[in-house]
């Protein structure tokens, strides 16, 4: 069950289809001598959605953020698109996060610049023409049905709507992977559901591997046996017995990764702990 | 025990110091770095210098005011009224210029730079722009300091000029003095070395204020509570540093011209 200790072996080759997206080698990371994880090792294949559980503060967000090379581990090796980024420099790591759509737990928006500003800020960084930022910083908008906010601030906004401009600040660029830290936290569950909902779109519609950090298990299990339907452009549920192929979870316990597997596989689990955490 | 806490904060200076040079010697080799970010630049220039003149222009007339009047009343006494004139010049050009300027834009900007970056950094904005591909040394530090260290060359040589006319204001108007007299004396006396002196330290100065500035905004910890603590560390630190470099710069070029 847990695969965590030696179920990757990074391949730094040229990428393909086949290649993993994220690949963690025995990674540990510890903060003023206290280690914070140690030894995780996982993989997010093509398409893939890895739901990423735990209790608070048990080094979720410290994870994603090893990902995107926005922190650099102390031991063990981080392929992502098939470079090591834990051995890269931070000039180079910028190319790398142009590929990486990040949703922060709080959104992070950019609170002196404008909606459209904020969702297309990698496009102004990129000096697209002024009409394409707009007209992509809308069709982003519109997948997280806030197409009227464009000149609005984020202070004007409410929680959940910044956390869609978030999503639609990650997705703009079509990027490769997407990482959500806890994009429901702190809302209430009809927003969380609408969030949820855009989650699982970007998944089923785009098909774009991605990492979900949640201590919401709702959540969790809502993304497990949920699809988006495209014709009715909602979520239905899965018929009994069914989990979505590409949804998989990991768990983190005391800094150490106690689970990697398929949405069954939690369920059935006779781990104490995640059978105390899933009840 | 008392080994232990003094080995502790030894370490912290030290670290503080190190990341101070990191942090600087990144920002200013990013100047070289495409992209320029130039309108970032114009931006801040427009805050710091413009934004600051007011201020400067109020305390050079009145420190150059107060100047007059001070020493006038003393060089009275031996008969030497006359170099009112080269005393607030040189005072205002060689010192009290630079050093002041540099003091109220530092009170004014280096505050601004730690609270908004401290901002950013607890909302995990700068987190969000690095994991966006931008660089936050190179958006927002760079240019605060290319803006600060341009405005602030600027800003003393119009601070100068303002106490010496803040100066003959006070030595016409008040002290009954005569005016040609008071302006004659003003620049007659000046020599390349005063004037150099005058002018390297804003170049200084400007580097410090940027550079603390965004440092204690850049290491901002602990919600709004560390903003504001960065904010008061910007302000305490920068106008130590100013004070320090502005002998250290005096000594040398004192030392190599003579005066």
């Amino acid at each position: 069950m847990n695969e965590g200790a030696n179920g990757a072996t990074p391949q730094p080759s040229s990428p393909s289809s086949t290649d993993p997206v994220v690949v963690f080698d025995d990674v540990s990371i510890g903060f003023e001598q206290k280690p914070v994880l140690e030894n995780i090792s996982f993989q997010v294949r093509t398409g893939e959605m890895r739901i990423l559980l735990g209790p608070a503060g048990v080094g979720k967000s410290v994870l994603l953020k090893l990902t995107n090379g926005l922190l650099r581990p102390d031991s063990g090796r981080i392929f992502v698109f098939g470079k090591e980024i834990s051995a890269m420099r931070e000039q180079d790591l910028f190319e790398i996060r142009g590929a990486i759509g990040t949703v922060f737990q709080e959104g992070a928006l950019f609170d002196s610049l404008t909606v459209r500003d904020n969702v297309g800020y990698r496009l102004l960084e990129e000096h697209v023409p002024d009409d394409e930022i707009t007209a992509r910083a809308s069709e982003a908008l519109r997948f997280v049905e806030l197409e009227g906010t464009l000149d609005k601030f984020p202070s004007e906004l409410s929680g959940g709507m910044r956390r869609r401009v978030a999503i639609a600040r990650a997705i703009v660029t079509n990027p490769k992977l997407i990482l959500y830290d806890s994009p429901t936290g702190g809302l209430d569950p009809i927003t969380s559901t609408t969030i949820i909902e855009l989650v699982m779109k970007q998944r089923d519609v785009s098909h774009t591997s991605s990492i979900v950090v949640t201590h919401r298990l709702q959540d969790a299990f809502m993304l497990a046996m949920h699809h988006f339907n495209r014709t009715t452009n909602q979520m239905d549920a899965l018929p009994p017995h069914q989990t979505d192929p590409n949804t998989s979870f990991l768990m983190l316990h005391q800094g150490r990764l106690v689970f990697d597997g398929s949405t069954k596989e939690l369920v059935d689990s006779k781990d104490p702990f995640i059978h105390e955490y899933i009840s | 025990m008392a080994l232990d806490t003094i080995d502790a904060a030894a370490k912290r200076g030290v670290l503080a110091v190190q990341e101070y040079a990191l942090l600087s010697g990144r920002a200013v080799s990013n100047i070289f770095r495409k992209p320029l970010y130039r309108s970032d630049i114009f931006m801040q220039a427009d805050i710091i210098g413009v934004g600051s003149l007011p201020i400067v222009i109020l305390t050079g007339f009145f420190l150059g005011g107060v100047l007059a009047l001070q020493s006038a009343a003393t060089l009275t006494q031996f008969g030497a009224a006359a170099f009112t004139g080269q005393l607030v010049s040189f005072s205002m050009i060689k010192e009290i210029g630079p050093v002041v300027t540099a003091l109220m834009v530092s009170g004014r900007n280096a505050s601004g730079m730690a609270s908004e970056l401290g901002s950013m950094i607890v909302t995990e904005q700068i987190d969000a722009m690095r994991a966006l591909g931008t660089d936050p040394l190179k958006k927002l530090v760079m240019p605060r300091i290319v803006a600060t260290v341009v405005m602030l060359f600027f800003l003393v040589i119009l601070s100068d000029a303002v106490g010496i006319l803040g100066g003959g204001f006070v030595s016409v108007s008040m002290l009954g003095q005569d005016g040609s007299q008071y302006f004659h004396t003003s620049y007659q006396s000046l020599q390349f070395p005063d004037i150099l002196q005058g002018l390297v330290k804003p170049v200084f100065f400007g580097f410090i204020i940027a550079t603390i500035g965004c440092f204690y905004g850049m290491r901002t910890r602990g919600g709004t509570q560390g903003v504001g603590r960065s904010t008061t560390q910007a302000v305490v630190w920068s106008s130590i540093l100013i004070i320090i470099t502005d002998f250290m710069i005096s000594r040398f070029l004192i030392g190599i011209f003579g005066r």
